[in-house]
């Protein structure tokens, strides 16, 4: 049973493994993705394990796909995605595709080499073709020339080309030349060298080429066909690979991730099984030991492996299950900070109130239902959009947000309503049936009653400090800790409840006691203005809602300014004192409440520090050194932050309203400034013509500024005020996250080796 | 609607002499832009028009108000706000049906997109 309140229970536990099973073993643990394998020999380096051979091996394999994939994608064959998910192959198999890729890979390479040279050939080929006509072209030209100047004399030297003068004197000249390429960039070099050696003498080298010699030329153009060929196989061979690549990819990966499992764990002395710690739910022990089995009977191997529980001091990993809808709720709480063990969650609470906060700041039904439909739209075609594997980051980002954009859409749909803003105008859906009757003109609402009234002034600041508070803090984060049961969360506890659990009380006070009548509405006290008073102890008895209110009042100022020093000093003065008298109070109680815990349900326990084989890891089991200095000053900070985020915290909440009336203004200041003008011209004509274009320049910036741009203003307003003003209250966050062993994320083993 | 979109593509076919194949104007992204642009204007600009018609009072500040016109026209002050709003109601109607014509240009245009990238594949 899957719970979002509190993380999972872990457990440590102890493998033991047949060698021979212990690959099939990894492999169904890999596929069921629910055991965190701890490194059992971190002293060893990389290339000291035990199956370094077989990991390496994997790399080479994966080197030479990754080779092959380049290639196919520089041809851009599509590579075949069926999505199945092949189970890890066996050893042996490993020999086979190892073969498989090498004759590839050679295949590939030689392929290149052979078509790398018969393209150089085929460019030197094109090279002196394109030579060949220029050159013919160039004597042609040259010879009508002749012809032209022979007839017309009166041409200008500019005009004669570059063979002119030297062909008017005649063919008694010998002329030579010499044709070549060269590269653009070297042209204008060439041109002033050649210039040069024009100024000494001005000759000029033709060699002719002799047509047999073209001939061969020409016939070896045709030889490129070859080329042709090449490429033709070389395409083949990729769309073959194309086919099989993905699939190749997986097995490799999980042959890879398995042995990297396997380097984790430690030998036993007879060199017959393998021994590995994992960290695992409590919930799923039954299916671990069955993919134990299954693997056991895959391998053939007669001897079982076992499973046992151990008991430890080290904090456990947290486990928050989720689904494709919570998962994104909990990532939003990890990024701010895992969870200690078993603390209370807060991504359960954030669910419903991280789109509250939002749509608060975001009220408007038009723009929240334009995000809602957003949202629909990518869950409703959630699997397509899965399956077309769109690789751009900011359409991740939203796909990846697509419940919580819904949620959003949705309550800021029904905030709008409550607003009535529709893209900044109202509607009337029902008429009000409040008329509260002005005291002073006996006349319904008018400003003047507003000013008048107490009750119609409730200011939204009121309900919103009620909710995080007296549930935010976790009694049972302190179980195991009696002492900050008693030093911390009493005295926060009275400390909140003094001020704020006060003015509640006083809120629900004032409803009872005043009915809004005229008369006792003019009497009823404003209950802002009361509790400064009551810090500042300025209260004037027709201020009073009961009798004795002032010397109660006293009483809880007493109790918050007791409260301080409470939760300051009592604490490290105390863990001083018992450090001094070598009183080791707090481990000895956990492993006891541990231990007997575990004793209950099951009978095979075995104590994690009786094992010898787990030297290295006793630093971490011990106690950390006792530093009243790094005690006191821990406390100081944390009761400073406590009274003072009481204050500074509320005051934050005032960004809810701020926000909203941002939201609100800006949205009214774009219908006045674009839609209004179009909609007030006053000549029909023009009205009509300007009203489509107006129209589409207002959608466009309603979604780019007012969806988007204050969406995204008021996402992370809502994200802070549940980081900051949420969860400073109770959230420890000091957790480390539970990362299972699991094919699922096979990219991550790639990278993370190194 | 779909049948409409056909005969409407029938038509331009026929008018233009042209395969519709041959050549979309814009591409596929503008299309579907253009699509869900012209769906939001013909839906909230016949809702406006339906809202200037039965004289929604939100909507006061949304209409002309010449004060000369007014004065020279020497009508009671309501008829004449009255005669504002239906006005402004019609150029919302004759908007919406102009985003109508533009959501079957961009329709048959995305139709175009789909078939030439159908094609492609």
């Amino acid at each position: 049973m899957g719970s979002m309140f509190r993380s999972e229970e872990m457990t440590l536990c102890q493998l033991f493994l047949q060698s021979e099973a212990a690959y099939t073993c990894v492999s169904e643990l890999g596929e069921l993705g629910l055991v965190q394998f701890r490194d059992l020999n971190p002293d060893v380096n990389a290339f000291q394990r035990k199956f370094v051979n077989e990991v390496r091996r994997c790399d080479e394999m994966e080197r030479k796909l990754r080779f092959l994939e380049k290639e196919i994608k520089k041809d851009g064959i599509p590579m075949l995605d069926t999505g199945d998910n092949p189970d890890a192959p066996a050893p042996r198999e490993m020999i086979d595709l190892e073969a498989t890729f090498e004759k590839l890979e050679n295949e590939m390479k030689e392929v290149n080499a052979n078509s790398e040279a018969l393209k150089r050939n085929f460019l030197e080929l094109t090279e002196l073709k394109h030579i060949l006509r220029k050159t013919q072209t160039f004597f042609e030209e040259a010879e009508l020339h002749h012809t032209q100047a022979m007839h017309d004399p009166s041409l200008t030297e500019e005009s004669l080309g570059l063979l002119g003068e030297d062909i008017h004197r005649g063919q008694a000249l010998k002329l030579g030349f010499v044709a070549g390429v060269i590269l653009r960039e070297k042209i204008p070099a060439f041109e002033r060298m050649l210039w040069r050696g024009d100024q000494v003498n001005k000759s000029v080298f033709i060699i002719f080429f002799q047509g047999e010699q073209l001939k061969t030329r020409v016939k070896k153009i045709c030889e490129g066909l070859v080329l042709g060929q090449t490429q033709d196989h070389r395409h083949r061979v990729l769309v073959a690979a194309a086919r099989n690549i993905k699939v190749w990819f997986i097995k490799v990966r999980k042959i890879k991730a398995i042995y990297y499992s396997l380097n984790m764990f430690n030998l036993d002395v007879t060199q017959k099984c393998l021994i590995a710690e994992c960290w695992c739910p409590v919930a799923d022990l039954d299916r671990i030991q069955q993919a134990l089995r299954r693997g056991n009977e895959r391998s053939g191997s007669s001897v079982p492996s076992i499973l046992n529980r151990m008991v430890t001091r080290q904090e456990p990993p947290t486990y928050n299950r989720t689904n494709k809808f919570t998962q994104v709720f909990q990532s939003i709480v990890d990024a701010y900070g895992v969870a200690s063990y078993r603390e209370v969650n807060p991504a359960l609470y954030t669910i419903v109130t991280f789109p509250f906060l939002f749509a608060v700041m975001f009220g408007d039904f038009g723009h929240g239902f334009i995000m809602f439909l957003f949202g629909l739209f990518l869950v409703v075609r959630e699997k397509q959009l899965q399956a077309k594997k769109i690789e751009d980051e900011i359409f991740g980002m939203f796909f990846g947000g697509r419940y919580i954009i819904l949620m959003m859409g949705a309550f800021s749909m029904y905030t709008g309503l409550l607003y009535n803003d529709i893209y900044s105008k109202s509607i009337s859906i029902f008429s009000s049936s409040w008329y509260p009757i002005d005291p002073n003109t006996n006349k319904t609402y008018s400003l003047s009653t507003l000013e008048a009234n107490n009750q119609l002034q409730l200011h939204p600041i009121y309900s919103n400090q009620l909710g995080p508070y007296p549930f935010g803090l976790d009694p049972k984060r302190y179980f195991k800790k009696p002492l900050n049961i008693f030093c911390e969360f009493i005295p926060q506890v009275v400390f909140l409840a003094s001020i704020f659990g006060y003015l509640v009380i006083l809120v629900f006070v004032k409803w009872v006691k005043y009915d809004g009548s005229p008369e006792s509405t003019r009497k009823a006290p404003n209950l802002l203005i009361g509790l400064i008073n009551m810090f500042l102890f300025q209260g004037s008895k027709d201020q009073y809602m009961f009798t004795g209110q002032g010397h109660f009042q006293g009483f809880l100022i007493f109790l918050i300014v007791i409260c301080v020093p409470w939760m300051w000093f009592v604490k490290p003065l105390l863990l001083r004192h018992w450090h001094r008298n070598g009183q080791q109070y707090q481990p000895v109680l956990l492993v006891e409440a541990n231990g007997r815990a575990l004793l209950e349900d099951q009978d095979e326990v075995i104590y994690h520090d009786d094992t010898p084989s787990h030297k290295h890891d006793d630093s971490d089991d011990e106690e950390e050194e006792f530093d009243f200095g790094e005690v006191f000053i821990h406390q100081s900070i944390h009761t400073i932050e406590y009274c003072l985020g009481c204050i500074s915290h509320t005051a934050s909440y005032l960004r809810l309203w701020a926000l909203s009336l941002a939201h609100a203004q800006l949205s009214e200041v774009l219908w006045g400034m674009v839609m209004r003008m179009a909609l007030t011209m006053n000549s029909q004509i023009l009205g009509i013509i300007i009203l489509p274009p107006i129209f589409a320049f207002w959608a466009g910036a309603t979604v780019v500024v007012l969806i988007l741009m204050e969406g995204l203003s008021a996402f992370l307003h809502a994200l802070r005020l549940h980081w900051v003003e949420f969860q400073s209250k109770f959230y420890d966050g000091s957790g480390y996250k539970f990362q299972p062993f699991s094919f699922d994320n096979l990219g991550e083993y790639g990278i993370e080796d190194k | 609607m779909v049948l409409t979109i056909k005969e409407f593509s029938q038509i331009v076919a026929d008018f233009t002499g042209k395969k519709m194949v041959s050549c979309p104007i814009c591409g596929p992204k503008l299309s579907i832009c253009c699509t869900l642009l012209s769906i939001w204007g013909i839906v909230m600009l016949s809702l406006m028009g339906v809202f200037f018609q039965i004289h929604s009072a939100a909507l006061f500040e949304d209409i002309p108000f010449d004060e000369a016109e007014f004065h020279n026209s020497s009508m009671h002050f309501t008829d004449y706000v009255h005669k504002q709003y239906e006005k402004t109601a019609l150029n919302c109607f004759i908007a919406a049906g102009i985003y109508l014509l533009f959501f079957f240009f961009s329709c048959t245009q995305q139709r175009m997109n789909a078939k030439a990238s159908y094609e492609m594949s």
